[in-house]
């Protein structure tokens, strides 16, 4: 297959133009000892059925898997939208007078995850939540005194690990982990309160990784005199019916929101959010869209603060993001008003009534989850060899795996229940434990 | 088209913000409801929201409409050429599409069905590598401008582990605007090198550059200008002699894909963009992919997770790798992407994407001489996938390359890159890519010699271009100045509605 | 474009009018120019103290973030408050309504280092070429 338009004769057509025999003549600027004398190994051409046929792969038949990835019901309508392609294959919205539909749908997303969050702003997206919390870090200590960044060591082990990726850079920024309660799972609020300082950074996650609701409230009230502080969402779908994180007053929200409208895919695109106050409007990462009007008055749509992006203030731009992922927004925005207000409340409600239905059945077999907190979506569960590998056997995806992240808690797996579970998935379940 | 002339009065909108549409009860969706009622008594309380969240509710066949008419004020490729310089906006193929949703369902967590993905995911890397003449990949960064940043990072600890302290990266002016930010926030500084007359980087330049604080060069080849690199030989010699990296930036790999090797010409570490070289789409602005390649050396330093096959055959992935640089990212990159990539490699074979560079070069170097006499050419140097013109000529009658870019809209193209890079006033940068037919060829060619007859005749024509887009110019001073950057309410929205 | 003659001139095109020892200081028609249409302008707290060269805000158009270099050390003694409401008045009057600062200067001598209205003229030309 090519997907190369010309033929032969137009081919021959633009060599005589520029008055050459062969194509090879164009590259006489590449040094002679570069020019590749023998071909790629690469395989193909492949007709479309033959590669349609490598891509084949099946789910599990039960899975009870998240962590920070998940499985939600996606409307027909949503794939309808996220397949035209007048989104699908346009470039970034640099040309306001082309890219309204663009523009327009960044611009609601970002008026979606304001509500939804009780912030000022939000951006038109980053690549996934633990870029936003590192880029969140880092927006903290351009715009703070800040010399210390503390991690509720509840907050997902991967996001965690991405922060400092991006925080070793900073050379002298510490990172301390905030441990929690044994027994409750919950944020160790004596811990919190040693570790506090004016100079430092908080992150928390709630529901946090363990899906157990944090004491938002004891938090917030500890957080007066901090430098600055951010609450973590990895499960979007909880914002349907938690009470939304802006209100406990901090300085940013971000986390993932794949669960709206987008599917898990083996692990990406995923999409970060990053919600923050007016005054740092300035000082935040990513593309923002914002209203304005055109030359005849009309309402009209365009990316604007660029002065904050890399191709304008290149090593002194507040982040080298420059992308952010549209179709990860479209997907989310035609979700969130195919369900709705309503809607997303009714799903939120029934991951925590599947949670609870799968817990209940466990506890009368007399197996208790690790943790006593209460919990959203996801619960943690020790489970051993033995039923791992039945649950194998019978394509049982009991959870994800912890103990590699928190070796104290050994064997340990998370579990979560969504919409696509059923009564007789989490009975499978409970046959194998 | 114009959506525009139906509109009688100047403060109508052309399609409503979602929430001016919404109404209570209007959103009747089912949705599934597996489990039955339960108390939520344990998180009731402060804990939890009294109000359904604030998202508008309206119908089905108002929200469908509502995007597809969205999507109607949108250009895009599937309609027209999209001459960007640097961004290489070819035709996205179908069956790309159609393989990525095959493995939508797919949970990361799904072992048994993740094992084959890994294989794809494998065999994606071993073309890769192949395709640029590097030792090993990482296929996780999410954009290019994360490749970059990985990239960087990786180069960052390589020096680390050799106990050494090189605080300072090098880049050439006709770099991409995004290196000298990533080269920041790995935390380098970035120092400009100029290019030379001819447009490539000299190395007698260079070698003024060249001390113990730097840890390496980030250059683009072919660069922005489209011009080939061509003392890069004597450049990657000269730094590796200073013990720093070569660097490339690969945003324009689409020019010398199966034509040469980045490998073979002494870069140590190196990035692709899969949604330029690779055909994946755009997006809107995204998902896009960056892997990173690089030679043996940088190998340990490579972000986690890697993909390694155990002694049963089976393919895990490792995340304790002690010298790497960590993760860069919670899931597996932009994964779709990566699969449409593969996809495309597939599709084309060693041919096919040998034929791909060398057409997307042959149909640059035809626009260029058909368009040279009429517009300047800044540079004589020969150029690769894409040239860059400027405005000078059309200046002496007051037009200016953004004009001249608004005005190729209402010969229905999409305008090339503009100003930049910036080395050059004025720049249009234009790449055509090898998928356009010769027919859109010569329709951008004859638009743009319209548009220089035009701004000699009639240079006052110019400032009510566009015309025929759904929007005329867009007032982005307005926006910068109001900052409304979310919808309030309808009432607050109207009283600072940009319309009075 | 103006070059008053009354004004001192700096490289990076700020512009400062002495009077005794206080300095009105702000950006040239030249820089405004450049920037084109300012949108947001940012400055060091009034009262702070800054060193000639050193940053004392910043100006930000559509297409362009600059720093602002002060012409003189002193003390940032008042800010114009109506160019940070209205930053388009930069565009309209650089050397009137939209003065930035007045420092209140340590030392006036510092002001020789500058420019004058011819050299900063033959200056400009140079750059836009």
């Amino acid at each position: 297959m090519s997907f190369v338009s010309l033929n032969q004769e137009e081919k021959k057509k633009l060599l005589d133009t520029l008055g050459i025999h062969d194509t090879m003549e164009l590259f006489e600027t590449i040094p002679r000892e570069f020019l590749l004398e023998k071909g790629l190994h690469v395989p193909g051409p492949y007709d479309e059925q033959t590669i349609e046929s490598m891509f084949s792969v099946e789910p599990s038949s039960v899975v009870f898997a998240g962590g920070g990835i998940y499985r939600h019901h996606i409307p027909a309508m949503v794939e309808a939208i996220a397949a035209r392609q007048e989104f699908y294959t346009s470039y970034t919205p640099y040309q306001p007078e082309l890219s309204q539909g663009t523009l327009q749908v960044i611009f609601e997303y970002q008026s979606m995850m304001t509500r939804l969050t009780h912030m000022d702003v939000s951006n038109a997206s980053m690549y996934d939540g633990a870029t936003a919390l590192a880029e969140a870090c880092l927006m903290a200590i351009r715009t703070k005194d800040v010399d210390k960044i503390l991690l509720s060591k509840a907050i997902n082990p991967s996001y965690r690990s991405v922060t400092r990726t991006y925080l070793r850079a900073m050379g002298d920024v510490e990172i301390e982990e905030i441990p929690f309660d044994a027994i409750s799972g919950r944020i160790d609020l004596d811990a919190l309160r040693n570790a506090l300082t004016r100079r430092s950074a908080f992150f928390i996650q709630n529901p946090n990784f363990f899906g157990i609701i944090e004491p938002m409230d004891e938090v917030a009230s500890m957080m007066k005199d901090v430098a600055f502080w951010g609450v973590v969402v990895t499960e979007a779908v909880s914002l349907g019916i938690m009470r939304p994180p802006g209100d406990y007053g901090p300085d940013v929200v971000v986390g993932e929101a794949q669960s709206f409208g987008n599917p898990p895919t083996a692990g990406g695109p995923l999409l970060g959010f990053f919600c923050t106050r007016n005054e740092y409007v300035r000082r935040m990462p990513g593309r923002l869209a914002g209203l304005t009007r055109d030359k005849d008055g009309r309402q009209a749509f365009c990316l604007t603060l660029a002065t904050r992006e890399q191709h304008i203030r290149r090593e002194k731009a507040t982040s080298n993001i420059c992308s952010n992922q549209g179709l990860c927004v479209l997907r989310a925005a035609a979700y969130l008003s195919s369900v709705g207000p309503l809607g997303l409340r009714a799903i939120a409600e029934q991951c925590a009534y599947g949670t609870r239905y799968l817990m209940s059945l466990l506890k009368n077999k007399g197996i208790e989850s690790v943790f006593t907190g209460p919990v959203f979506n996801e619960f943690v569960l020790r489970i051993g060899e033995g039923s791992l590998e039945k649950a194998k056997e019978e394509g049982i995806v009991p959870g994800i795996r912890i103990d590699d992240f928190y070796p104290e808690i050994t064997d340990g797996h998370l579990i979560t229940v969504t919409e696509l579970n059923s009564e007789r998935d989490c009975k499978c379940l409970l046959e194998i434990i | 088209m114009s959506i525009r002339d139906n509109l009688t009065s100047s403060i109508e909108l052309l399609e409503p913000v979602i929430y001016s549409m919404s109404g209570q009860g209007k959103n009747k969706a089912i949705l599934p409801m597996p489990f039955p009622k339960t108390s939520l008594g344990d998180i009731e309380g402060p804990l939890i929201n009294d109000d359904p969240p604030d998202l508008p509710d309206i119908s089905e066949v108002e929200s469908v409409r509502h995007y597809t008419r969205l999507s109607r004020l949108n250009y895009a490729i599937d309609q027209g050429m999209y001459p960007l310089g640097s961004c290489t906006m070819k035709y996205n193929p179908k069956i790309s599409e159609k393989i990525a949703t095959k493995l939508s369902n797919i949970h990361p967590g799904d072992t048994d069905a993740m094992q084959p993905i890994l294989q794809l995911l494998e065999n994606l890397a071993s073309h890769l590598k192949e395709i640029c003449a590097m030792d090993a990949c990482t296929l996780w960064p999410a954009a290019g401008a994360h490749g970059e940043l990985t990239g960087m990072m990786v180069i960052k600890k390589a020096v680390l582990e050799r106990g050494e302290h090189r605080p300072e990266v090098l880049i050439p002016d006709t770099a991409h605007g995004t290196n000298p930010a990533s080269c920041t926030i790995a935390g380098f500084r970035a120092v400009k090198v100029p290019s030379g007359e001819k447009g490539y980087l000299e190395a007698s330049t260079l070698s003024k550059y060249i001390n113990e604080n730097v840890a390496a060069l980030m250059i683009t080849n072919p660069n922005t200008l489209g011009i080939f690199e061509q003392e890069i030989g004597k450049i990657s010699e000269l730094l590796h002699k200073n013990g720093s990296y070569l660097y490339m930036d690969g945003a324009n790999m689409n020019a010398i894909m199966g034509i040469a090797r980045p490998g073979e010409m002494g870069v140590d570490c190196m990035h692709l963009n899969l949604h330029k070289t690779f055909a994946s789409p755009h997006g809107g602005g995204g998902p896009g992919s960056g892997p990173v390649l690089v030679k043996h050396e940088l190998e340990p330093y490579l972000p986690v997770p890697w993909i390694v096959r155990n002694n049963e055959g089976r393919l895990r992935l490792v995340r304790n790798a002690p010298k790497s640089i960590g993760s860069i990212h919670s899931g597996l990159g932009n994964l779709s992407v990566l699969m449409k990539a593969l996809c495309y490699i597939i599709s084309l074979g060693q041919e096919g994407i040998r034929e791909a560079a060398e057409t997307s070069v042959l149909i640059a170097s035809y626009m260029k001489k058909s368009l040279e006499d009429c517009y300047y050419l800044p540079y004589n140097t020969p150029t690769l996938h894409e040239f860059v013109l400027t405005d000078r000529y059309q200046k002496e009658k007051g037009i200016t390359t953004l004009d001249i870019a608004k005005a190729l809209m209402d010969f229905g193209f999409h305008p090339p890159t503009i100003y930049f890079p910036l080395v050059v006033t004025g720049a249009m940068m234009i790449e055509p890519t090898e998928t356009e037919p010769l027919t859109e060829v010569d329709r951008f060619i004859d638009a743009m010699k319209k548009i220089d007859e035009l701004s000699k005749k009639d240079p006052g024509q110019f400032s009510g271009m566009p015309a025929s887009t759904p929007v005329s110019r867009v007032d982005e001073v307005w926006a910068a100045r109001n900052l409304i950057l979310s919808w309030k309410t309808r009432e607050s929205n109207t009283e600072e509605s940009p319309s009075k | 474009m103006k070059f008053p003659e009354d004004l001192k001139y700096t490289k990076d095109h700020e512009w400062g009018k002495a009077k005794g020892n206080r300095l009105i200081a702000g950006i040239t028609d030249y820089a405004q120019d450049e920037l084109g249409d300012i949108v947001y302008i940012e400055f060091n707290e009034k009262g702070s103290t800054i060193k000639q060269g050193a940053v004392f805000g910043t100006v930000e158009s559509v297409k362009a973030v600059s720093e602002l270099y002060a012409p003189a050390s002193g003390t940032i003694v008042e800010i114009n408050e109506s160019v940070v409401d209205a930053p388009e008045i930069i565009n309209k009057d650089p050397y009137g309504d939209g003065w930035m600062i007045v420092i209140e200067m340590n030392d006036p001598a510092e002001l020789d280092k500058l420019m004058d209205s011819e050299e900063y003229r033959s200056y400009v030309e140079k750059e836009a070429k």
